[in-house]
């Protein structure tokens, strides 16, 4: 038999019987599409994660004071914890794998201009947090370079609190007022948006020597290294490792690098992403009894159209693939289906939230497509052997 | 061309057995036409499926055209049936979403014959029993001597050596009835092997020779 003529007998078959096909097709399809749909959107929520990432700068370390442990025990002295330092963000900043370094110093405070203020996150650091971070400046210019140790009293601004606190005046050059302090601004930042921990847009930066003063504060909450080359996480890692353990005579920094948190990130996103797959499968799973309930009704009712091909020559395994063949074309059928559907869904839902990368994966795509075939062949193999198995005798016997 | 050597038929029913066949043993010469008559329930219609290669006997030989057929594979019978067999039901048995072109191409759709030859067989099939005009119609628009003309067609399309007709006139009025049997009988004019299983009297007369059956065996001196 040859394979087009096989394929036109069982769309013949499923045409004469059109409300039953839809139904079966629309059963196939919905589970398709929630499969394709949520592969889709934690696929989407992934790469978002991945994108804030690196935004961030992938050749990023954070050191931060305290030692997380995650073994237990306490630290020796009962847990004393040196403070972080901008002499230790020298020393850092000096170290032969390390490209550039910034020290961070936090606190939330409210900003001040004429009688308007806003309370934001404010960031005390150095020239080179801008490149650090890859921060864009969109008028004026960022803090500037030169020793740490020297309190400016120059401002930078997030584009949301520069827009907030001058509406339509321009904000270089103007004085605005941290608490008690005097700032000059000298630059506003490019719009960012949320970049995990910080709203960029949402903040403002001075210098950290003015910062620590102005919080009152020994230590810095973080010191960000931008490291080299990218090979050369690990060892920058240990370098820093080592020497905070030199400079403190005890280990009492945490280091994290980027692709730690990454890689969790990840994993829990695609751990999510499985399950909800998981759960559409379900919905294919009993898709898939559908169609082979729609079959075996099919067999039973076309006893006599089995015996008759079987008297006209029609070998077992011709009428297996032929039946075969039927479920088959109602799971393809359900898988393209489906996959419009899911297309469709996806569409719309980045026509809500357009910042979300939500696209099927092409994998996704190929393996809803292999997923029908395998549901039509899985669950049409037994009414398929049912028919085969009939006795034609019997079969041409009622009318 | 067809020899039966005590050829047994059992069913098994629940608990009993039933003896469909007993012992049954006759040949029928190539080019044959036989009536196969008898009450209802006396095994002609078994015996029609045993040497249709529908039905396989309990016990005894099945000679067709040399071979054995008890000891071929299900397979080797499926092919039997395609190319050496032909077979007419009383109820027609056509599949009613296809056209009556589209029925008689049926048994070389499963023997893979190109499309081209397809149509040009089947419409001579259907010139041949008288309904080139009725290509394009399906079952239900055609008349029950129709219908049965078209499965004539779908028997023969495949130039089987023998032509099993189980009453064939039996759904059908009388005019139609003498139709389809003149047809089948220039069937078996032309060389055909033909076996009619029926049980009005006028059909077997029109046989050259009558197998009357009774209770699974064949009434003595029928032969």
């Amino acid at each position: 038999m040859r394979f087009w003529d096989l394929l036109a007998f069982a769309a013949g078959a499923l045409r004469g019987h059109k409300l039953r096909t839809a139904l079966s097709v629309a059963g196939v399809a919905a589970g398709i599409s929630a499969v394709v749909t949520l592969t889709a959107l934690g696929e989407g929520a992934r790469r978002y994660v991945v994108d804030q990432f690196a935004a961030l700068g992938s050749n990023l370390l954070v050191v931060l004071p305290g030692k997380v442990e995650t073994t237990g025990g306490s630290p020796p002295f009962g847990g004393v914890t040196h403070d972080l330092t901008i002499d230790d963000y020298r020393a850092i900043a000096k170290l032969d794998r390390v490209r550039r370094s910034a020290p961070m110093a936090v606190a939330t405070d409210t900003v001040h201009f004429r009688d308007r203020g806003r309370a934001v996150p404010v960031l005390g650091t150095t020239a080179d947090f801008a490149a650090v971070r890859r921060l864009a400046i969109g008028s004026g210019e960022f803090l500037p370079p030169g020793d740490p140790d020297q309190g400016g009293n120059e401002i930078v601004l997030g584009v949301t609190v520069a827009q907030e606190l001058f509406r339509n005046e321009n904000p270089l050059g103007q004085v605005v007022r941290v608490g008690p302090w005097r700032f000059r601004v000298v630059g506003v930042l490019a719009p960012r948006g949320r970049s995990l921990t910080f709203n960029m847009d949402d903040v403002v930066l001075i210098p950290v020597r003015t910062a620590m003063r102005v919080f009152n504060r020994p230590s810095l909450f973080r010191i960000l290294v931008d490291v080299r080359m990218r090979d050369e996480m690990r060892l920058t890692r240990r370098d820093v490792e080592k020497l905070m353990a030199e400079r403190h005579r005890v280990e009492d920094v945490t280091v994290i690098t980027q692709d730690a948190l990454l890689s969790a990130f990840s994993s829990i996103l695609n751990a999510l992403t499985l399950a909800l797959v998981g759960i559409a499968s379900v919905s294919l799973a009993v898709a898939g009894v559908g169609i082979m309930n729609v079959m075996l009704v099919s067999v039973t009712e076309r006893r006599a159209e089995i015996g008759l091909l079987k008297a006209l020559g029609a070998q077992d395994r011709q009428v297996l693939a032929a039946f075969l063949a039927e479920a088959v074309l109602l799971a393809i059928g359900g898988g393209v289906a489906g996959l419009a559907l899911g297309a469709g869904a996806i569409r719309a839902f980045v026509g809500i939230y357009p910042s979300f990368p939500a696209s099927p994966p092409l994998w996704a795509v190929a393996a809803a497509l292999g997923l029908s075939l395998a549901v039509g062949v899985g669950f049409g193999v037994w009414p398929a052997r049912r028919a085969t198995r009939l006795d034609p005798v019997a079969a041409l016997a009622k009318r | 061309m067809i020899q039966l050597e005590d050829v047994w038929r059992i069913f098994r029913v629940g608990e009993g057995e039933v003896h469909a066949l007993k012992g049954v043993t006759v040949t029928i010469e190539r080019g044959e036409h036989v009536a196969l008559v008898g009450p209802s329930g006396s095994g002609k219609s078994t015996l029609l499926h045993i040497v249709g290669c529908l039905d396989r006997p309990t016990r005894g030989r099945y000679v067709l055209e040399g071979r054995e057929v008890g000891s071929l594979s299900e397979e080797e019978r499926s092919l039997l049936r395609r190319h050496r067999i032909g077979f007419v039901f009383q109820f027609f048995h056509l599949l009613p979403r296809l056209t009556a072109q589209g029925n008689v191409e049926l048994p070389m759709l499963f023997a893979g014959t190109p499309p081209e030859e397809r149509r040009e067989r089947a419409a001579t099939a259907l010139e041949a029993v008288g309904l080139s005009h009725r290509a394009t119609h399906r079952p239900d628009q055609l008349s029950g001597g129709e219908r049965q003309r078209v499965a004539i067609a779908r028997a023969v399309v495949m130039d089987p050596a023998m032509l099993l007709a189980d009453e064939p006139t039996g759904n059908l009025d009388r005019a139609s009835a003498g139709e389809v049997m003149e047809l089948i009988e220039r069937m078996n004019a032309r060389g055909l092997t033909l076996v009619v299983v029926t049980h009005d009297p006028a059909i077997a007369e029109r046989a050259k020779r009558v197998i009357r059956m009774d209770d699974g065996e064949l009434v003595r001196g029928s032969t």
